[in-house]
């Protein structure tokens, strides 16, 4: 009896260990099966290399969008990487234990802060800044390149001080022991020792840019075109689909999910490499 | 420049990077608070939303956040917390274990707006679950459970080998090593996860406003629609119905956000204590 439950509950436990596997297949398939429809009547290029989109009409170009995700994820790492690095550095180098024991969880605050906040301190905060004293509408690619550079901060720090904090502490030692000063040793010893975390900490912040959505949604302005400034309005991909799934329908649903799967392959791809990095560094 | 006053500039600089990061935490907090604080009152915490939320409360996004939440909480927890048994106890680490692990990270990738298309897709359509708090809770249950596994996994590992042995020398089965010694002492570190999933169902707008919709009643059951806070601040602010009821609603949000984090941090930090 005893051993027929010790079974039963074994074989359950094997069972839901594939759950987030059986999650991951079912959302691929489902994303696919509604947006591969879609590329057997138009072609993958003319999407994603079409620059008009007017779903009424039939034409599904989004390459403005690939453009806006891209120049916006450029600019949020712009901002949070050498904010994020240097205060990685400050924790892991230049604090007490105890008080990095306080300083991290707070940081890691900013992580709980929700997407929706930080659009909003966006508009009534940061875009009236940005148009009273750079000109343009206020909501832009800079604005929403400052707001997701902070957005990613949490991340970038959280990975990077693990980063630093997991180099032996003899290469310190050593570096010291031949006259170095923190500083020199910091940046010739600890940074080259800890570059693939730190590299997976900005890829992971990366992959947080390109995929948040409604605080982008409240602060870049959404014009489908292409930006001649950062002063300029620009729509990113999730942000494409989260203003326009509310009334899809037909062509225009599937055209959708098209850009979703195209989203979704670039995080995919972000992750794996993400992820091959870290296995490095674990080596 | 020598080295030592080269030093110490760098360590100004970065100072002030830590400073500038700290500020901005602060600023966000206390903005939202300063504004929103004095519109928090228990008749706009009570009360239900009128003129799409020009007037009124926020009374049923409290509710439905609460329901989204905690159901998506009760159905990811079990799973997550059985991968991480499962990862821990019942396996060695090999191409099993590293499969999963790719799959928990690749979901974890995943961002909020793919999982709202998949769960307004899979759960709303396919399912013919509608737009409603189920719906919502399932999508956010398949968003929270990396979190969970992560920070499950790490609690159980933490409590030492040596407790699992005496079981066994006991005469005790691997099961009830695990049910009497080893989850009772990882608890408050699965806790941790779970509260910090909680505070993401809060925060959480894109993947709910596809599948738990949009409603501004009061939520019935599990099947009826129901706005969430998040969703209900994010029309308020986009579509600038009202400023005053949308500061309310964002300091609920942020006083939810402090506690749950709060907590969470607390109960890691004893239960850390107790193996150091």
């Amino acid at each position: 009896m005893k051993y027929k439950k010790e079974y039963l509950v074994e074989s359950s436990i094997r069972i839901i260990a594939f759950s987030t596997i059986a999650i991951l297949a079912v959302i691929t398939l489902f994303i696919f099966s509604q947006g591969m429809p879609f590329f057997f009547g138009h072609t993958i290029s003319g999407m994603v290399l079409g620059l008009v989109w007017t779903p009424k009409e039939g034409v599904f170009g989004i390459f403005p969008m690939i453009v806006g995700s891209i120049l916006i994820t450029i600019g949020a790492l712009a901002v949070g990487v050498p904010l994020g690095i240097a205060c990685a550095i400050y924790l892991a180098e230049f604090t007490h234990k105890r008080v990095r024991a306080v300083l991290k969880p707070t940081i890691e605050l900013l992580a709980g802060i929700p997407s929706v906040v930080y659009g909003f301190i966006g508009i009534v905060v940061l875009a009236p800044f940005v148009r009273i004293y750079l000109g343009g509408s206020g909501l832009s690619i800079l604005t929403a390149s400052v707001v997701l550079g902070i957005m990613i901060l949490p991340t970038v720090i959280s990975v990077s001080v693990d980063a630093l904090l997991a180099v032996p502490h003899s290469y310190k030692e050593g570096s010291i022991a031949l006259g170095a000063t923190e500083w020199q040793t910091i940046y010739r010893v600890l940074l080259p020792a800890a570059k693939s975390g730190i590299l997976a900490g900005v890829i992971l912040g990366l992959g947080r840019a390109i995929g948040e959505t409604m605080a982008v949604i409240m602060i870049s302005g959404n014009a489908v075109k292409l930006p001649g400034s950062p002063l300029d309005s620009v729509r990113t991909l999730t942000s494409h689909i989260a203003l326009e799934m509310g009334y899809a329908m037909g062509d225009h649903r599937s055209a959708l999910f098209a850009s979703a799967i195209i989203l979704f392959l670039f995080i995919l791809t972000l992750n794996v490499i993400a992820m091959s990095i870290m296995k490095r560094r674990i080596k | 420049m020598n080295a030592r006053t080269f030093q110490i500039a760098v360590k100004i600089i970065l100072f002030a990077a830590v400073s500038l990061t700290v500020a901005i935490l602060l600023y966000i907090i206390i903005f939202i608070l300063y504004h929103g604080l004095p519109v928090l009152t228990l008749e706009f915490l009570s009360s239900p939303i009128r003129g799409m939320g020009k007037e009124g409360g926020i009374f049923p996004t409290i509710v439905s956040t609460l329901y989204i939440a905690i159901f998506a909480v009760i159905v990811a927890t079990p799973m997550g917390v059985g991968t991480a048994i499962f990862l821990t106890e019942y396996t060695q680490e090999g191409r099993l274990t590293r499969v999963i692990r790719f799959g928990t990270d690749c979901l974890a990738g995943i961002p909020s707006i793919i999982f709202g298309l998949f769960g307004f897709i899979f759960f709303v359509i396919t399912l013919r679950l509608g737009w409603s708090i189920l719906s919502g809770a399932l999508t956010l249950a398949c968003m929270m459970l990396p979190t969970i596994i992560r920070t499950s996994e790490e609690a159980i590992r933490s409590v030492p080998r040596g407790y699992r042995d005496v079981t066994y020398a006991l005469g005790g089965t691997k099961l009830q090593s695990i049910r009497h010694i080893v989850l009772p002492k990882a608890l408050p570190g699965i806790l941790t996860g779970v509260i910090l999933s909680m505070g993401r169902a809060v925060s959480e707008t894109a993947a709910l406003i596809f599948t738990a919709g949009m409603s501004v009643q009061t939520p019935t059951s599990v099947l009826s629609s129901g706005r969430s806070m998040a969703v209900h601040f994010y029309t308020l602010a986009r579509e600038g119905i009202s400023a005053p009821n949308a500061y309310g609603t964002a300091a609920v949000l942020i006083i939810t956000i402090l506690a749950l984090n709060t907590v969470s941090y607390v109960l890691m930090h004893r239960y850390l204590k107790r193996y150091q």
